[in-house]
């Protein structure tokens, strides 16, 4: 197989995985949601983080997700695997309230321009066109530390405002966050199918990073609904590796979160 | 009675408290006579969380009983909260997050229910249930947290968070109330007649809610003896005088999963979305009647479920004690 084929042979979420994954360091401690998020830092562990601590909601430190064997949620005892410890799912939150996270690390039905991300309602709160599932662990997660989120890049996710916060980015941007009470934490990274990108110190506005392979700023400016800033040098990520792919897909090989 | 009351009143709880027998007795009942102790209008907090050690046997036996208009609160909330919508148990659900599960999409029975107001689902923060729990059982009106700031997550829960500054620091932290549940539905691997409960694998906010609530009624995979639970005291969960009733059901969560017992029912799970990716309100409606008004026993229960699903759940269960 040649380069060229191996790069284009992947899906839109083993795309995000390895990207995402990759954002992580070895000695963090990483609060993981389910789906992605848990596989990218799976994928991370086994492949350049052996000493990265996960945590999921459901109480666990520090779990081995064994390949094939992947969680329906992070409740479920698949995601007890050779962990260190499991706590009261309210003991294992309150470590980000203790300041004991590095990175929290989630999915997003919807971001707005500032990061805040919103998973609670489409529509007006009090008559929503979809009632969404919810905040889940995530208002405390991106309350408490730096965030990154792994989503696919549509305009309809990509919004000028979200219709509800759910989980709070930079709420109105510049120091709004910290003046609004939350002092700690904030959105780092969004990591799509097309750019990586982080947000601006002082404004707090969503910028692009990086572009993967083959996507121009221009395509990314497209699949996003509000005026998106330029990092001063953006970069391209490095396409996903054999092994990396190889790695997705020994974890994933029903594709449960890949599909 | 003050429980519309957000936060119960202290005394009331004291005294209720104070006039239960906490004596060592034997308390070893059955899912009908059990579920004559939750009330109509109750509100009852539900152990487990998403597709762990639900207690299915007692939420499948009160829609049989023909409980209704329960307020009903859990961590993270999945097809159980289908079954208390559709059948009209609960009008209210309290949690954090309210779907099958992200391999099954979002629940159209929610999305039915909500969407035309005929029932509540109150979000909350997954921590600010845990803490909420946590103050209940502390004895205690609230206590601060420092997430659902600035969300609207706080916004849209109106007067029932409420920022306060902390007398010490001044710094403004979110009050969030103590809830104590009327009942308390919990479902553990083992129990002692006279209700210590020890329980294997997460814990999820259990202990927290069977101390926050007036009462317990315990589910368990099986009924070990007294002396058996003394010989590990250090695994004993939930003490005895919090329960009100145990009742022995193999296979209680199904089909949910109990930890190193069984893994969630895939096959039962995948029908059931089926059923309702069609038609939300028929094939709820069908799967009640299928699999909860249907059944003579619970037995029969998981005999329609079948023998073949059942034990592939167990192999996968017990794999977790294997290296």
């Amino acid at each position: 197989m040649t380069e060229q084929t191996t790069s284009s042979a992947y899906t839109a979420s083993e795309l995000i995985a390895i990207m995402a994954g990759r954002l992580l360091v070895d000695g963090q401690i990483v609060f993981a949601g389910v789906g992605i998020p848990l596989l990218a830092a799976t994928l991370a562990q086994r492949n350049v983080a052996p000493k990265l601590t996960i945590l999921f909601e459901g109480g666990v430190i520090g779990p081995f997700i064994r390949p094939g064997e992947l969680p329906p949620s992070t409740n479920e005892q698949r995601c007890t695997r050779r962990a260190n410890m499991v706590l009261p799912s309210t003991d294992v939150l309150l470590l980000l309230q203790r300041g004991y996270v590095d990175v929290g690390f989630m999915g997003g039905a919807q971001i707005d321009r500032y990061g805040n991300l919103n998973s609670s309602f489409i529509g007006p709160a009090e008559k929503p066109s979809i009632r969404l599932p919810g905040t889940g662990g995530g208002n405390d997660i991106s309350s408490l530390t730096n965030m990154i989120v792994a989503m696919k890049h549509e305009k309809r996710r990509f919004v000028e405002k979200v219709d509800f916060i759910t989980s709070p980015g930079w709420i109105d941007g510049r120091d709004s966050r910290a003046r609004c009470g939350l002092p700690t934490g904030g959105m780092w990274r969004v990591v799509t199918d097309l750019a990586v990108m982080g947000f601006d110190a002082e404004t707090r506005e969503m910028e692009v990073l990086a572009l993967h392979p083959g996507v121009s700023f221009a395509q990314v400016q497209d699949n996003t609904g509000f005026p998106l800033r330029r990092a001063r040098e953006v970069g391209v990520t490095a396409p996903p590796r054999r092994e990396e792919l190889a790695l997705i897909r020994e974890l994933d090989p029903d594709r449960l979160y890949t599909a | 009675m003050t429980s519309d009351a957000l936060v119960r009143d202290y005394d009331t709880l004291r005294r209720d408290l104070a006039a239960r027998d906490r004596g060592l007795r034997e308390k070893v009942t059955t899912l009908e006579q059990a579920a004559t102790l939750v009330r109509d209008g109750d509100h009852v907090a539900i152990g487990g969380c998403t597709l762990s050690r639900t207690p299915m046997a007692m939420i499948w036996q009160l829609i049989r009983a023909g409980r209704r208009n329960l307020t009903v609160s859990r961590s993270i909330t999945s097809t159980e909260g289908d079954l208390l919508f559709a059948s009209g148990l609960a009008h209210t659900i309290v949690s954090s997050w309210f779907s099958q599960g992200i391999v099954w999409g979002i629940s159209k029975v929610m999305r039915h229910h909500v969407e035309n107001g005929l029932a509540a689902f109150e979000e909350w923060s997954h921590m600010a249930i845990g803490m909420r729990y946590r103050a209940g059982a502390m004895g205690v009106p609230f206590v601060p947290v420092r997430s659902m700031i600035g969300s609207d997550v706080a916004r849209i829960r109106g007067d029932q968070v409420k920022p306060i500054r902390c007398p010490f620091t001044g710094e403004e932290v979110m009050a969030v109330p103590a809830l104590n549940p009327n009942v308390a539905l919990i479902h553990v691997q083992r129990a002692d007649p006279y209700g210590n409960a020890q329980l294997d694998g997460l814990q999820f906010m259990d202990i927290d809610i069977a101390m926050a609530a007036d009462k317990v009624i315990l589910t368990t995979e099986r009924i070990v003896s007294n002396d058996q639970i003394r010989r590990a005291p250090d695994h004993t969960r939930i003490p005895f005088f919090t329960v009100e009733a145990v009742v022995e059901v193999p296979y209680g969560s199904v089909p949910h999963e109990c930890y190193g017992q069984y893994e969630p029912i895939f096959a039962q799970l995948d029908r059931y979305a089926a059923l309702i990716a069609k038609d939300p309100v028929a094939g709820a409606r069908q799967y009640l009647d299928d699999y909860v008004h249907g059944p003579k026993d619970w037995s029969d229960y998981l005999a329609k479920v079948g023998i073949d699903t059942l034990l592939t759940a167990s192999r996968r269960g017990r794999v977790i004690f294997n290296d």
